[in-house]
């Protein structure tokens, strides 16, 4: 089970953060739970999973660095599809999100 | 293919700020942009810019962001594809996208480079661990997204974007432990810097971090001291216990659609790394192939925007299509740019621009 840890903003002096509806989506098999306006990484941000990806030759943790896009370092394996860019990847109900160990396979 | 007057790649403050004037001058456009949102990174700027009120001064970044979009309402000329990634520029001014999952290509008269910066990266061990972000990277995180990057903090580098991402991470409830800067000096506005000195987090310069500590993501990080020959002074090494660790070392132009088509190019540090000569009228050394922004030299959004404006007028005029009022705005946003080049942060670009304009040696 996923430990969820609270990293959402609650109170902001300049911005609101309404709630918005959930979305529900799978990580590594489990069901777990985003907002609508979140892309695929920062969805994972908020229940505290830091982790995307394993580099390809030494396995080691990779999360995200840039947040925009230029990266790379956020790319995951979403519904089959490697190398998603998830962190401009707006979040949608059901996706299967899964960590990237490899380049990618084209299937 | 679709065919325009002008494609603009990136709708940021300078790409924003170009499609204005073309389409007041009477061409098409097509802003190409790979977010969900123009705006560029104004969409996640809660501070109030500086500056004169002619440019945006005292009106926070998002909101900027909204007027440039609002300007560009009421143009039928206009065509605006986000969520859309360039990947392809070539000399005939064809522009190959990935948008939807879907290749498409676009072919212009005339093109606008607006792509920006992205954040640069420190070497130091283990800065590959999970948990190290770019400073920019935390501000969309928090305020685009309403996440916060962790519980605890230290920003590495005390530009103004290290002061200004710090003060908005307490603003989210963020502590900031430190903020370290490798440099005797702060690299930032005062302002900023006495503003954080102010809520109690320390300003450590001449200090550096040496490694990032964790297994599967990060925990700490271990800084050092350094002599005047930037070396690591011997047992001045300290542990800082933290979950997150925001990098802000300065930006690098975005420079490879321009280095694919063949712009010639040059290293200039002023300008934070590979930029495009260019001439008066900010045209590259391809032909029709224009750019401006932090693509052209990392500076604020303020002069992106002027010089966005700037080279909107250029295009149409090289179209033979010059916007009625060319010569006077030209005057006008000539100005502007001085106005904010002349403070003591604006003598780095003076002399980077310099340097551009002697040629493609390298600088």
């Amino acid at each position: 089970m996923i430990k969820v840890i609270a990293m959402r903003i609650e109170r902001h002096p300049i911005l609101d953060f309404p709630k918005k509806q959930a979305i529900f989506f799978m990580f590594e098999g489990e069901k777990v739970m985003g907002f609508h306006g979140d892309t695929i990484a920062s969805a994972l941000h908020a229940l505290g999973i830091k982790t995307l990806s394993y580099s390809i030759s030494k396995n080691r943790p990779r999360g995200f660095y840039c947040a925009i896009g230029n990266c790379a370092s956020c790319n995951m394996i979403v519904n089959g599809v490697p190398n998603v860019r998830t962190c401009i990847t707006s979040l949608e109900e059901n996706m299967i999100v899964e960590r990237q160990i490899n380049k990618g396979v084209i299937k | 293919m679709t065919y325009k007057d002008l494609i603009i790649i990136g709708g940021g403050p300078s790409g924003l700020c170009a499609a204005k004037t073309a389409l007041e001058a009477g061409i098409s456009v097509l802003i190409i942009d790979r977010s969900e949102k123009l705006g560029g990174q104004l969409v996640k700027q809660t501070h109030k810019f500086f500056g004169s009120k002619d440019q945006y001064a005292k009106t926070r970044g998002f909101d900027i962001a909204e007027k440039l979009v609002k300007d560009l309402k009421n143009y039928e000329n206009l065509q605006i594809l986000i969520n859309a990634t360039v990947v392809g520029l070539y000399k005939d001014k064809v522009v190959t996208v990935l948008n939807n999952e879907k290749y498409v290509r676009y072919q212009a008269k005339s093109i606008i480079v607006a792509t920006g910066a992205s954040e640069k990266f420190l070497a130091f061990e283990n800065n590959d661990l999970p948990g190290i972000y770019g400073a920019g990277a935390t501000q969309t995180l928090m305020n685009n997204y309403g996440v916060l990057p962790g519980k605890e903090v230290v920003m590495i580098g005390s530009g103004n974007i290290g002061l200004i991402v710090s003060y908005q991470l307490m603003q989210a409830g963020v502590k900031v432990k430190a903020i370290i800067e490798a440099s005797p000096t702060i690299g930032g506005y005062k302002v900023h810097a006495s503003k954080m000195t102010r809520l109690g987090v320390p300003i450590l310069t001449s200090t550096t971090v040496k490694k990032a500590i964790g297994e599967t993501e990060i925990k700490a990080i271990e800084i050092v001291s350094l002599d005047e020959k930037w070396q690591e002074l011997p047992n001045t090494s300290r542990i800082i216990e933290i979950d997150a660790l925001c990098i802000s070392v300065g930006l690098s132009p975005m420079h490879q659609l321009l280095s694919m088509v063949g712009a010639r190019m040059k290293f200039v540090f002023e300008l934070g790394g590979f930029v495009p000569i260019i001439d008066d009228n900010n045209q590259t050394t391809q032909d029709s192939i224009f750019v401006c922004g932090d693509a052209v030299g990392i500076e604020e959004a303020s002069s992106a925007m002027m010089e966005g404006y700037m080279t909107g007028l250029f295009v149409a005029k090289h179209l033979n299509h010059p916007h009625p009022n060319h010569e006077k705005l030209i005057q006008y946003y000539e100005e502007q740019l001085k106005l904010l080049r002349d403070g003591p942060f604006g003598e780095k670009t003076k002399v980077g621009l310099s340097k551009l304009k002697e040629g493609d040696t390298h600088a």
